[in-house]
């Protein structure tokens, strides 16, 4: 099959999702018992039955599901993601102040993820009983069974509390608002470190722990011996043969995880106040802001659809036996 | 005339007792002050919008007509002097003179009658207003309210986060002031700072307002209010000296953490007025809660020391009413069902319900509408077991689930935690009064009690000016409504403000930290 043909499916599939999506989400959240106008008034302390029908009529959800549904599939297919009950803002506006922030740290922890596991499972596979192994077998132990929220607070306590080194939360320094933009940067980079840590604890253990083993795997096949056999020297063998092959697996699973990363995000912004789509999305859901909390969803599902599609080509790419079938 | 100058006297010797302490150490000017609140507010207009979350913000930003001090008395604020007629029918508000908003335009007797419409039009609680016919402006200076009848909650409705006097000029142009653009960005304000940046989910940041109508005011160069929803977040940041201030804290083990800190002042002063009463409610139509001496066998069961003791570690005030034991109108004469296990058997066996073979009565659910409120209810389960009751504690996945189950009826007992909004007139009646049982409207009177007596001793105290005789009045109502139960109140939510020792003049008015922060100033 073409390039063009598998790309062609991929995005015809990832449509039909979309609007899975879509229907899905807005039909449980709209069947879950109270809506908005009860939690806007929970917000207010208190409101009479007239402020609640009001509230109700005023964004329709007097009306039918049925209506509700379609009026909200038609503004969609508009790219029009509505107008938040909750923030009196229109959503887009609202998803896009936060996208940035949580962007920056889905994508550096990823980063950072990456590059460590790597060179972790590397450095393990090349000394299989060394104490560098044990690290990683330890680190990928924990990084596996601690919740990351407890990470988080964890490193609150040793770097906060106990060791002030960091800034307990927050994305930038208030102070700094009229800051030129290089000292904005480099407080927000010192504010985003604890954060990327904690999000890139779980990636990286798993991480590590494929490349290991696929490295590990690679090195014991055929090619790898026939290498070592004419004499290529070491490092050679290793990164230029063993390595290229053994990335395939991380790539795939990297891909996979991206859309835990997204959800992952959500916790760890909660614990650091960091103010992107997590703590937009996880405020949404206890207020029942149904515009909101779709919008995020929908652009999630659709950044995770981005994501698996490219992973796809980014294999083709490295691997020539995927692009033969 | 002579209640102007009463007015006027108490206000002068308010003045001068509250510039004795001040007087020793000596405010200064300048200086930001970084305070967190818990949540992303809705917007920053407190006249469309009740809550905490928009009250502290919009407390700076918009002057009310009155403040208040420690001890409940009012203070003159926008309003210099104000008089009410001996009918109690007309109340007359002198403005400050050379008070401007934020844009430079003066405010006028028309903003203060255009504000109290908005309020009475759109603000959640209608029964700050709702006697309020008219308000007259003879000149710019002078606005006259005309009521149907004596209303006492008037002035406490007046101040704070209640009465925000908002411009004409930007308001009234014809849009929606619920969904108005000007409460967010570019706020027109009229109180001690203006807003510089709201960033959701990050903070809002106020700065002075040179032409401030309080000579000298506010000592403060600016607030930065960061949106901090994690208490354990908040608490560590208090430690680092992140953050100087924060209201509304009420977990009992940060509380007493931050208690032994010795560069943190943890007061409980400030919350006399939001008056948060924590209660376990009881569905009054229920089948077996419908019977007094069912609800009364419960409360004799709980143990209302052990919860302050163990649970709330001492940080909460015992609440014997659903008034606010900091109200002038507390009554702590009440029967306070002191724990007695034999005692609540015996109701329970005159009420016919005797125990099964197996020790047990019958079966009752508790319900919870957010984390906070779990220990009260999961407490409830092994120890209204002594008394032969099965109870089942019942979660809700989120407070819109438990608004809509508790408001249409469909529960046995629920923890529930409710504000007295100042005056018992906002916030008291809205629970007991048989005309406030509504379907589907969370806080109303959810346990569905009535009660002609009480009806009407709520009627009267609501019309009457006179304190002594409204204090009489809810004597006879928290006596009534103490023997009946249709709650049983436990304590008041343990509130506190935790503030750095280098923040002077810490906000401990009734009001707290919804209250302007224009005395504040770091040492």
């Amino acid at each position: 099959m073409s390039l063009g043909k598998i790309l062609a499916k991929r995005i015809g599939y990832g449509l039909i999702l979309l609007i899975a999506v879509v229907v899905l989400n807005f039909t449980l959240i709209t069947i879950a018992p109270g809506d908005v106008a009860d939690s806007i008034a929970g917000d207010m302390g208190g409101a009479d039955a007239e402020v609640l029908a009001e509230i109700r009529s005023r964004y329709g959800l007097d009306r039918p599901f049925a209506v509700q549904l379609g009026r909200y599939i038609s503004s969609i297919a508009a790219l029009d993601l509505g107008y938040s009950y909750f923030y009196n803002a229109p959503v887009t506006e609202l998803i896009l102040q936060r996208l940035p922030a949580t962007l920056l740290l889905v994508f550096s922890s990823q980063i950072l993820a990456i590059a460590v596991g790597l060179l972790l499972g590397v450095m393990a596979a090349r000394k299989p009983n060394s104490f560098t192994n044990l690290i990683v077998t330890f680190l990928s132990l924990f990084g596996f069974a601690a919740p990351v929220f407890w990470t988080g607070i964890l490193l609150i306590i040793l770097f906060v509390a106990i060791w002030p080194v960091f800034p307990v939360g927050g994305m930038m320094s208030a102070s700094l608002i009229d800051a030129p933009w290089y000292e904005q940067w480099i407080n927000i980079a010192y504010h985003l470190v604890l954060p990327m840590v904690t999000l890139a604890s779980i990636y990286l253990a798993l991480y590590s722990r494929l490349t290991r083993a696929s490295m590990q795997e690679v090195l014991g096949s055929d090619y790898v011996r026939t290498a070592r056999a004419k004499g290529l020297a070491e490092n050679k063998v290793f990164y230029k043969h063993a390595l290229k092959n053994s990335l395939g697996p991380l790539v795939t699973v990297a891909g996979l995880q991206f859309s835990a990363v997204i959800s992952g995000a959500v916790v760890v912004e909660a614990v650091f106040s960091w103010p992107g789509l997590g703590t937009l999305a996880l405020q949404s859901i206890l207020a029942r802001d149904t515009p909101t909390i779709m919008g995020i969803l929908f652009l999630s599902s659709l950044v995770v659809i981005v994501v698996n599609i490219l992973t796809d080509m980014i294999l083709r790419m490295i691997d020539p036996r995927i692009r033969a079938d | 005339m002579k209640r102007i100058l009463k007015t006027v006297a108490t206000s002068v010797a308010t003045a001068a007792l509250l510039a004795t302490p001040t007087m020793a150490e000596e405010p200064k000017k300048g200086g930001t002050l970084t305070m967190a609140i818990q949540q992303t507010p809705r917007h920053l207009n407190p006249a469309v919008q009740s809550g905490t979350a928009t009250g502290q913000p919009g407390t700076q930003l918009f002057a009310s007509l009155l403040r208040y001090d420690e001890g409940w008395n009012p203070q003159p604020f926008l309003a210099e002097t104000w008089e009410v007629s001996s009918d109690g029918l007309s109340v007359t508000i002198n403005l400050v003179k050379g008070a401007t908003f934020h844009d430079g335009a003066p405010i006028t007797s028309e903003d203060v009658a255009f504000s109290i419409d908005t309020v009475k039009a759109n603000h959640p609680f209608k029964s700050m207003f709702a006697p309020v016919e008219t308000v007259e402006t003879p000149d710019a200076n002078t606005a006259i309210l005309k009521l149907s009848k004596p209303h006492p909650a008037l002035l406490l409705a007046m101040s704070s986060q209640l009465l925000s006097i908002i411009p004409k000029h930007v308001y009234g142009d014809g849009q929606d002031p619920k969904s108005h653009p000007a409460n967010s960005e570019g706020v027109v304000g009229s109180g001690p700072f203006k807003l510089v940046e709201f960033k959701r989910g990050e903070h809002v940041i106020l700065e002075r307002y040179e032409n401030y109508f309080m000579e000298g005011l506010p000592y403060l160069d600016r607030i930065v209010m960061r949106i901090l929803p994690d208490e354990s977040t908040r608490a560590i940041a208090l430690e680092s000296g992140e953050l100087q201030m924060s209201g509304f804290e009420s977990n009992p083990r940060n509380i007493v953490r931050l208690k032994k800190n010795g560069a943190l002042r943890v007061s409980s002063e400030g919350y006399a007025a939001i008056g948060p009463v924590n209660w376990l409610a009881f569905n009054t139509k229920g089948e077996k809660t419908s019977d007094p001496k069912v609800r009364q066998a419960i409360a004799y069961a709980v143990d209302r020391e052990f919860i302050n003791k163990a649970l709330n570690l001492g940080t909460a005030p015992t609440a014997l009413t659903g008034i606010h034991p900091g109200s002038p109108f507390y009554d702590a004469t009440v029967e306070a069902y002191d724990l007695d296990i034999d005692k609540a058997n015996a109701l329970l066996d005159e009420a016919g319900y005797a125990k099964g073979s197996d020790g047990m009565r019958f079966a009752l659910s508790v319900d919870y509408g957010w984390p906070a409120m779990k220990p009260y209810a999961e407490y409830m389960k092994p120890q209204l077991k002594k008394i032969g009751i099965d109870v089942a504690v019942r979660s809700s996945a989120d407070f819109p689930t438990w608004a809509k189950r508790i408001s249409t009826w469909d529960f046995d007992m629920t923890m529930d935690n409710v504000f007295n909004w100042g005056d018992p007139v906002i916030g008291v009646h809205r629970t007991y009064s048989s005309d406030n049982i509504k379907e589907g409207v969370i806080w109303s009177n959810t346990q569905q009690y009535s009660n002609a007596r009480v009806d009407e001793l709520m009627e009267m105290a609501g019309a009457t000016n006179d304190s002594n005789k409204r204090k009489e009045l809810y004597a006879e109502f928290q006596q009534i409504v103490a023997n009946e139960l249709p709650l049983y109140p436990i304590f008041a939510s343990p509130y506190h403000t935790v503030s750095s020792t280098s923040v002077g003049n810490a906000p401990d008015s009734v009001w707290g930290t919804s209250s302007p922060l224009d005395r504040v100033y770091l040492k």
